[in-house]
Order: C-alpha cells, then sequence, then structure tokens
C-alpha cells in the first residue's frame, strides 16, 4: 500500500508542570497553521507536579485515523534530562529518528545515558536559553524550537513567523514577554547541537 | 465556507453549545469534562451567550437544573463524565419519562472502583435503559458534528426524548485535531428555535410535570416513551441527511468501512474505530477481506440496519469498551449477536471486552483480532465467546 500519509510521529517526556503538555499542543499549532493535520494529545494518570509525563504528536498531510498511544516515535523530545535513566526514553525509538534532550551537555557525553541508542543525539540547554531570554526555567519555547528545528515538521522560517503571530495574539496583555520569547525561540534554533 | 481550525473535543463541544445559546446550562464539574462548562463560563462571562448559567452542588442538581428548565420551557444543557452521570441516575429517568429533550455532553471516563480518570464507556453503558438517545463520536469533528444534530432530533414532536453525545475521555477530549466549524449563523439555522406545545410557563394551558402515575396508566406511558424511541430512527437519519446537505459529512447509525465483501469484521464504537479502520486499511493492503462496523447510534439500537450490515460476513468480532458483568459478555456483544438471531445464515460472533480504565486499543490489538476470527473461519470453531484482550496475561 502507498504510505504517503504516515505520519511523523513524536513522543514528549518531561516532569508535571515544566510545559511539556503545552509544548507539544504549540507544536501542533504550528503544524496546523502550515497546513498539516495535526494531533496533540497528553497521556494523562494520577498527574502531581514533577511526576513524569508523556505527551504525542502525529503530524500528516491526511488525518490520521490511528488513537492509540505512540510507541515507534520517530522522534522522543526529553524536557527534563532527570528522566534520562528514571523512564526509558529511546524505547521504540526509530533508528532513523532523533532524540533532543534539554541538557548543558553534549551530544557525545549524553549518548552512554541512552541504553544504546544508535540514531541522531541532538542536545540543547533550554535552561539556560529559558533563564537568559526569559529570566526564568521555562524550558518549552525552546524544547518546541529544537523539536521543529531537528525533525523539519514544520518550515523553520514560516514556524518562525506564525509563532510571533501566535505570541502576539496569546500575551496581547503582556507583550514584554513577546520579545523574550522569540529570542528564546531563535537561539534554540541556532544552538541545538546535533551528534 | 466552513471554519477551518484545531480544538480539543472539549473546545468543539463548548463551541457548538455558544452556536446554540441553550436558555439553561446546569453546571458541575468533573474530570474529563471539566473544560466543558470552563470554556462555556467563559463564554458567559464575555457576553457571547445569554445563557442563564447555575452553577449547583452536585451532578443530581444539574441534572434537576436541566428537567426544570427544560420543563419551564427552555433549552438546557450539560456535560459529564463517569460518577458524575451515575449520580444523575435518577434524573435521567424522570428527564426521558417526562419527554424532556435535554442535551447532555457525555465524556466518557471509567466508573468507580478502583477509581479512574480514564477512558472507557462504562458510565454511558451503564444507563442504556435510561430512555436517552444515545450517540457516539469517533472524533472531535463527531463530537461537534453530532452536538449540533441532537436538538433537531430530541425535539422533534414524534420524539421528544433526550440526547446523550458521548465522546471518549481525554482520546478525543483533551486531543486536539483538526476541525471544520461551521459558521456561527449556519449552526443556528441548523439547529433551529425550541417550540415546545407544552411548557409550565405556558399560563393558558396549566399542567403538572413529573406527578405520580397510577399502575392503570403507567404502562401506558411506557410504551409511548418506547415509541418514541422506536420513532427517533427516521427522524435521526433525516436529521442526519439535513446536515450532509450543509457540510458534506455523511452520517447514519453506524459507519460501515469496507464491509461490501468483507469476511470478518470488528463492530466497535468511539475512537477506537480510527485505529480500526487503519488496520483495515493494511490488512486489505495484504490483501485480506477485512472490515469495520462503527456504531453511531446505541439508543435507538438498529438492529435491522446493522444485521443486514454483518450478513455476508463469516466471523464478527463485537468490542465492548465496558464490562458489564453479565459473565455473558458486553452490552454492545448482547444486542449485535440478538441482531444477527434473526438471519437465516448468521455469521459466527464473539466479543471482545477491551481498552477499560484507558487501556489502550492499538493497531496490533486489532490486528491480533482479526486473526482471531480468522481461525475461527478456518476451524469451524467459535471457541471461548466471552473474551478480554488488553490486559497484562496477554
Amino acid at each position: 500500500m502507498k504510505n504517503t500519509n504516515k505520519p511523523v510521529e513524536i513522543r514528549w517526556h518531561g516532569r508535571g508542570g515544566q510545559g511539556a503538555k503545552t509544548a507539544c499542543l504549540l507544536l501542533a499549532d504550528a503544524a496546523f497553521s502550515s497546513g498539516k493535520y495535526v494531533q496533540g494529545f497528553p497521556e494523562y494518570g494520577p498527574e502531581r507536579m514533577g511526576a513524569p509525563i508523556t505527551a504525542y504528536n502525529r503530524i500528516s498531510d491526511e488525518r490520521c485515523p490511528v488513537h492509540s498511544n505512540i510507541y515507534e516515535p520517530d522522534y522522543v523530545v526529553v524536557v527534563d534530562e532527570t528522566l534520562l535513566g528514571a523512564v526509558d526514553v529511546t524505547k521504540g525509538l526509530s533508528q532513523d529518528g532523533a532524540i533532543i534532550v534539554n541538557t548543558s551537555k553534549t551530544p557525545e557525553e549524553v549518548r552512554p545515558l541512552l541504553g544504546g541508542y544508535n540514531g541522531k543525539v541532538c542536545t540543547i540547554d533550554a535552561r539556560r536559553i529559558s533563564e537568559e531570554t526569559l529570566g526564568k526555567n521555562f524550558p518549552n519555547t525552546p524544547m518546541l524550537a529544537a523539536a521543529v528545528k531537528v525533525s523539519g515538521v514544520v518550515e523553520a522560517e514560516k514556524f518562525v513567523s506564525d509563532m510571533e503571530a501566535s505570541f502576539h495574539h496569546k500575551f496581547a496583555h503582556k507583550p514584554q514577554v513577546i520579545t523574550g520569547n522569540m529570542a528564546a525561540l531563535t537561539k534554540s534554533m541556532k544552538e541545538v547541537q546535533v551528534g | 465556507m466552513s471554519i477551518r481550525e484545531r480544538l480539543s473535543g472539549n473546545e468543539a463541544v463548548a463551541y457548538a453549545m455558544r452556536q446554540i445559546n441553550p436558555d439553561v446550562m446546569g453546571a458541575f464539574p468533573i474530570t474529563p469534562s471539566t473544560e466543558i462548562p470552563q470554556y462555556f463560563a467563559q463564554y458567559v462571562a464575555d457576553g457571547l451567550v445569554d445563557t442563564e448559567y447555575v452553577t449547583v452542588e452536585s451532578e443530581h442538581s444539574s441534572m434537576s437544573t436541566c428537567i426544570g428548565a427544560q420543563a419551564a420551557g427552555g433549552r438546557a444543557v450539560t456535560a459529564t463524565s463517569s460518577c458524575g452521570l451515575a449520580l444523575m441516575f435518577e434524573l435521567l429517568y424522570v428527564a426521558s419519562s417526562c419527554r424532556l429533550p435535554i442535551t447532555l455532553a457525555c465524556v466518557n471516563r471509567a466508573l468507580s472502583g478502583p477509581i479512574n480518570i480514564n477512558n472507557d464507556h462504562s458510565d454511558s453503558m451503564g444507563a442504556r435503559d435510561a430512555g436517552w438517545i444515545q450517540i457516539y463520536a469517533e472524533t472531535n469533528q463527531e463530537a461537534y458534528d453530532n452536538f449540533l444534530q441532537a436538538m433537531p432530533i430530541g425535539e422533534n414532536p414524534a420524539v421528544r426524548l433526550p440526547v446523550m453525545i458521548c465522546q471518549d475521555g481525554f482520546i478525543t477530549s483533551h486531543g486536539v485535531e483538526n476541525i471544520e466549524l461551521l459558521e456561527d449563523d449556519k449552526a443556528k439555522a441548523f439547529v433551529g428555535e425550541y417550540n415546545p406545545e407544552h411548557f409550565l410557563l405556558k399560563h393558558e394551558n396549566p399542567l403538572a410535570v413529573g406527578p405520580y402515575d397510577v399502575t392503570h396508566y403507567y404502562m401506558e406511558h411506557k410504551i409511548q416513551q418506547a415509541e418514541a424511541m422506536k420513532a427517533a430512527k427516521p427522524v435521526i437519519l433525516q436529521v442526519a441527511a439535513e446536515f450532509e446537505k450543509l457540510t458534506g459529512r455523511k452520517y447514519g447509525f453506524f459507519e460501515a468501512y469496507r464491509m461490501e465483501d468483507a469476511e470478518t469484521a470488528l463492530v466497535l464504537i468511539g475512537s477506537s474505530a480510527g485505529t480500526a479502520r487503519a488496520t483495515v486499511d493494511k490488512l486489505r493492503a495484504e490483501g485480506k477481506k477485512v472490515g469495520m462496523v462503527k456504531l453511531r447510534v446505541f439508543r435507538p439500537f438498529p438492529m435491522e440496519e446493522l444485521a443486514a450490515a454483518l450478513q455476508h460476513c463469516k466471523a464478527v468480532a463485537v468490542l465492548d469498551k465496558a464490562e458489564s458483568f453479565s459473565a455473558a459478555g458486553g452490552p454492545l456483544f448482547a444486542e449485535t449477536r440478538s441482531a444477527l438471531y434473526d438471519l437465516d445464515s448468521r455469521p459466527k460472533a464473539i466479543n471482545y471486552v477491551y481498552g477499560l480504565g484507558g487501556r489502550d486499543f492499538t493497531v496490533d490489538v486489532a490486528e491480533y483480532i482479526f486473526g482471531q476470527l480468522d481461525e475461527i473461519v478456518t476451524t469451524g470453531n467459535t471457541g471461548e465467546v466471552y473474551r478480554h484482550i488488553g490486559q497484562r496475561e496477554v
């Protein structure tokens, strides 16, 4: 069968309260704005701050009918590096895909923590970028940008302009945070290391 | 032109409610339906609707609010899930027997216990004998479309029954997907105005609602209610045909997917049908004659139509996302197998209870079930009829 509608599947790992779910929904928004069919959905359990959480994206050119969780993702995004070792983050991850980790380490330093994963390992210091641009640790905007850059699910320039429009809409009452978020976005796309 | 958007199922239903602008909402939160009254409260605060938003202390009261409002001649809506629906149990029967076409957004969630917030159909299946029309959605789009069709169905003078619009908790309610929305004026025009013949506030014709019914009359009233449920069948199809004219989206009692020459098939309800559809496509590409029936309308139950859709199959698996503890299978299985009884030659039928408390339903699981059906066709042996799937031992 023609396999043109194989969606790009992304799994997010984070801790409750860090914004992994929000980043997942923002990615769905960005892909939607670029004309794609999207799914963005969190996996809910007994939620509490700091507990490991998972969220998922499917992005495709036609509506994807499957409504199960994602077991063999093309990309994995780890919003909190303390999850490495605590959660099997590379489980089912495509060797042709990539994992993106929020860390100050290099891809070479992180790879040994990934249980023998042979695909692309990408790192981004989202905490530092966030603190520099937003003054606080809000890793989701830089992680979203890194995910877009590495996966290519949305064309980079289109993504930046869509996000700017979306921030202007979302933060109409708080324009002071728009510049910071845009800086976080572009900085992250520049700094993400691919190993 | 329709509006291209991306919304969660809960947002989609709240959006439909805003377009309808009902007279009253009985509002009480429970996961995963909480967002519906939450989004709607924002519409009320922003002055986008003039609905009387009644915050109450329980679901027993939110349904009571709807009953009072609808009996008075208004249009009432509410939303709930799981234990919230269970707490309404008594009032569900009052609403339907008073012939009050209330619309309830049910975001399906497992019933306690053990307590669990995730999806299955045990809540609405537990209310299947309450006299409500039940319509289920696979996607956010269907949840929206079904909600807009609810009032034209329930308020039809031949029907006058309350309608439960169900969608899968979290999977559909919290999953953001693409959706096509109608413009406000078109949605409003489609739903129309509610003009009941009799209502409490009609001073020239005073009436009592919900009085004691003596043995001499009770049975006649229940038969009228049963007749109304039968009368709902053509009305559901008529409303679906009008909706198709408006949107191009086709609805019926169920969707028969690649069933024309199917030898084996799954029968199921809700978001899992999308996963089953992907499985059918995969197996069809391998040359296997498989199909799927996604039931949309569970009450009234489309017995003859479902039997006709399945009659050419050699074996079917009916999937229940609810355990009814009958020791003989789930509710959808019992009714589907009963529907097959009148056929001269009927497929073999097995039941799988699946997806309880949010247990995931995957393409692999659906493929495994088709494999089991193949085995039944090959050997002629049905084996154990009442099965479970997705549990840890398997």
